[in-house]
């Protein structure tokens, strides 16, 4: 009686001795912020990469966003990542999307669009929301810079297996609700460390009801809750996303593979360490309202006080949160005051997310003073939001469109918040100065940014008519 | 990696809940093609106020605290990104071991990559070892898994045996995996036969 984890384990162990095993990696996605000192030390130890036909690498934390960026990076700092990038795949033959090309985007949103992205993968990347692409049944965790130097040497990892966690929905979600305000209601409930030690698989028809853009938006936020990793089951919804991507198997081989990948769910029986159970039948649109992920609240819910918290250090961190973002206890988080709207990110900038925010500004204009920036995960995402006339219902809101990054999910590009300023945001963290120093992050799902950015406040979105049918983005 | 066995030094207390990888080392400085340097930014908002003035307030700004080897934290220290810079700015600012009642996962195995060791104790008993800093020296002995403190007093803990062993050892990792590697082509020739797929994937191709 085998968990999804458990199988996915037993299928890439190459060596164990019980307490640590060495796993095969079968992808392994490279950006420019966590790799130059993993080939560095390559190069140091003389070392050859093992197998550059699994790796693949694309720039996208250090990007800039505007249009005139295929004139060259001004951040010096900056530039000098992407062309060590460049140089490095291209000494060791690594595939590589640069900048320019029309396929360059947010490396978790381009592996399963590309469709290097499959069931029954181990995935690796030396970034925390590698948990993405667990939507698919994938085996995916972030990784450090020691142990990027390490795959791309050995193309295998030392790992300790990690416990298995369970967390379950068993309703569909209530309209206006989407796989974002499920992503932090769990937060909420099992807290920023809860699933520590765990990888998580997600379970019940709430999740299995989602989109594969609705179940890598849970799967991304695993990381949020401590977890090493989030699973999904592989089923028809998956491989329907898959069949004919680029990388994907064809025909008899596609077959044969989704024949196995049926395979990939928890076998009837099988138990958990830990369960965690979410009641959706009235789940309500989340927002966020401190600087840790599970400070997440109903929208129709007030900022709490400090002192209502059982835990002291709790009470403290509380504390220093609200201080910090600059609110008072008792306000209704509804109506908070916004300077800007960050709509993008892995977490939700993908088509679906564009398109759920679209249903809510088509028509309309976006609150005097508010600036806006629309981000697409990648250029693939962009050029389907165009096609569908997804960016003339921005323009005409009065957002800006962009060319694809991580853009204003964390300060490292040009797109920051500046000091004091408030932002509701699509992304995944709201520490202290993610944005940007000083900056305060409100995180939702699209539409209920959508919904922020038209009254210039934190609002619910089901007071607005969409012009669209809900999807669960 | 440098061997850790045993280290003697000044404790800097932190016992703040959920230390997250952009206090320690905020993205704006991650745009490093090398692992050094980076204590300079290494907290940067708690050390400096919104003027860039230090913060005397800040523990990590004082002058008691200025030698310190160990950092002794609050829970799920480092959780959040599964940036190495982390590690690498503790380590350029000297901190050599991590004491807090628990550590987010990625962050804990790239302190081992790196020689740190992440050392978890109770809630009750971190937060008595917090108190006892004041600029005293503590000693952490990972022979005998204890820690001394400067009264003399010792509070046993336990790093699993591997990570242990590895810490001990200064191991080099990669090195011990590249023996491997005939077992690493028996896996891959069986997974080719079995799964045949992996072969026609074309993942350079994209
Ligand atoms: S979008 Fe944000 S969370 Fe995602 S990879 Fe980029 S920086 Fe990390």
């Amino acid at each position: 009686m085998k968990t999804l984890y458990d199988k996915l384990w037993d299928q890439h162990v190459v060596w164990s001795s019980g307490a640590e095993a060495l796993l095969y990696i079968d992808l392994h996605l490279v950006h420019e912020v966590t790799s130059p000192q993993a080939f560095a030390g390559l190069r140091k130890a003389g070392r050859a990469l093992r197998a550059p036909q699994r790796t693949l690498a694309v720039p996208d934390h250090n990007v800039p966003t505007t249009s005139d960026r295929a004139q060259g990076i001004a951040d010096a700092e900056g530039r000098r990542q992407l062309e060590a990038l460049a140089a490095n795949c291209a000494d060791f033959a690594v595939p590589y999307i640069p900048m320019t090309d029309a396929r360059q985007g947010i490396v978790h949103v381009v592996g399963p669009e590309r469709g290097a992205t499959m069931p029954g993968m181990t995935i690796v990347c030396g970034d925390s929301h590698t948990s993405t692409h667990g939507a698919f049944g994938a085996l995916a965790f972030g990784i450090g810079t020691s142990e990027v130097e390490h795959v791309l040497a050995t193309q295998c990892l030392t790992a300790r297996k990690s416990l298995n966690m369970a967390v379950t929905a068993d309703d569909p979600l209530p309209p206006g609700v989407t796989a974002k305000d499920l992503a932090l209601a769990v937060i909420a409930k099992a807290g920023t460390a809860g699933g520590a030690g765990h990888v998580i698989e997600y379970r019940g028809r709430a999740f299995a009801g989602l989109s594969m853009e609705g179940r890598m938006t849970v799967c991304n936020m695993s990381i949020e809750a401590g977890a090493r990793a989030g699973l999904m089951a592989p089923d028809d919804v998956t491989f329907a996303y898959l069949r004919d991507r680029p990388c994907v198997p064809r025909g008899a081989d596609f077959d044969q593979a989704v024949a196995a990948w049926r395979g990939l769910v928890t076998d009837p029986g099988a138990t958990f360490d830990k369960e965690v159970t979410i009641t959706t039948a009235d789940l309500a649109p989340h927002v966020t309202w401190g600087t840790s992920p599970e400070d997440a609240l109903p929208i129709t819910g007030r900022v709490p006080a400090p002192d209502t918290f059982p835990d002291p250090a709790k009470r403290a961190a509380a504390r220093a949160s609200l201080a910090y973002m600059g609110l008072t206890p008792g306000t209704p988080l509804s109506g908070i005051a916004i300077d800007k709207v960050f709509l993008g990110s892995c977490t939700n900038g993908r088509i679906e997310d564009l398109r759920a925010a679209a249903a809510v500004l088509r028509g309309r204009k976006i609150a005097a003073g508010v600036g806006m920036l629309v981000v697409p995960g990648s250029g693939q995402v962009k050029a389907e939001a165009e096609r569908e006339g997804l960016d003339a219902v921005f323009r005409a809101a009065g957002a800006e469109w962009r060319e694809p990054g991580c853009s204003m999910c964390l300060g490292m590009n040009p797109d920051t918040l500046k000091p004091g300023e408030r932002c509701a945001a699509t992304s995944n963290r709201n520490f202290v100065g993610r944005q940007g120093p000083g900056g305060r992050t409100h995180l939702m799902s699209p539409a209920m940014a959508a919904a922020a950015a038209l009254t210039g406040r934190l609002t619910d979105v089901r007071k607005f008519s969409m012009v669209h049918q809900w999807k669960n983005s | 990696m440098e061997k850790f066995l045993t280290l003697t030094a000044v404790a800097v207390p932190l016992p703040v809940l959920n230390v997250d990888t952009d206090i320690i080392i905020p993205a704006r400085a991650l745009k490093t093609t090398t692992r050094d340097g980076l204590g300079a930014m290494a907290f940067h908002a708690l050390r400096f106020d919104g003027e860039g003035g230090l913060r005397d307030d800040c523990v990590f700004n004082q002058a008691r605290y200025q030698a310190a080897g160990i950092l002794i934290a609050g829970a799920n220290f480092g959780c959040g990104s599964s940036r190495e810079h982390a590690p690498w700015a503790l380590a350029d600012m000297g901190i050599r071991c991590v004491i807090a009642p628990s550590f987010a996962d990625i962050f804990a195995s790239n302190c081992a990559k790196n020689g740190i060791l992440c050392v978890t104790l109770p809630p009750v008993a971190a937060d008595a070892l917090a108190r006892m800093a004041d600029g005293a020296r503590f000693t952490v002995d990972l022979v005998q898994q204890i820690v001394i403190t400067p009264a003399g007093g010792t509070v046993a803990f336990h790093v699993e045996p591997a990570r242990r062993e590895a810490l001990m050892a200064g191991q080099d990792e990669i090195g011990a995996t590249l023996a491997r590697v005939a077992e690493i082509e028996i896996f891959e020739r069986r997974r080719a036969q079995a799964q045949p797929w992996h072969v026609s994937a074309r993942l350079d191709v994209v």
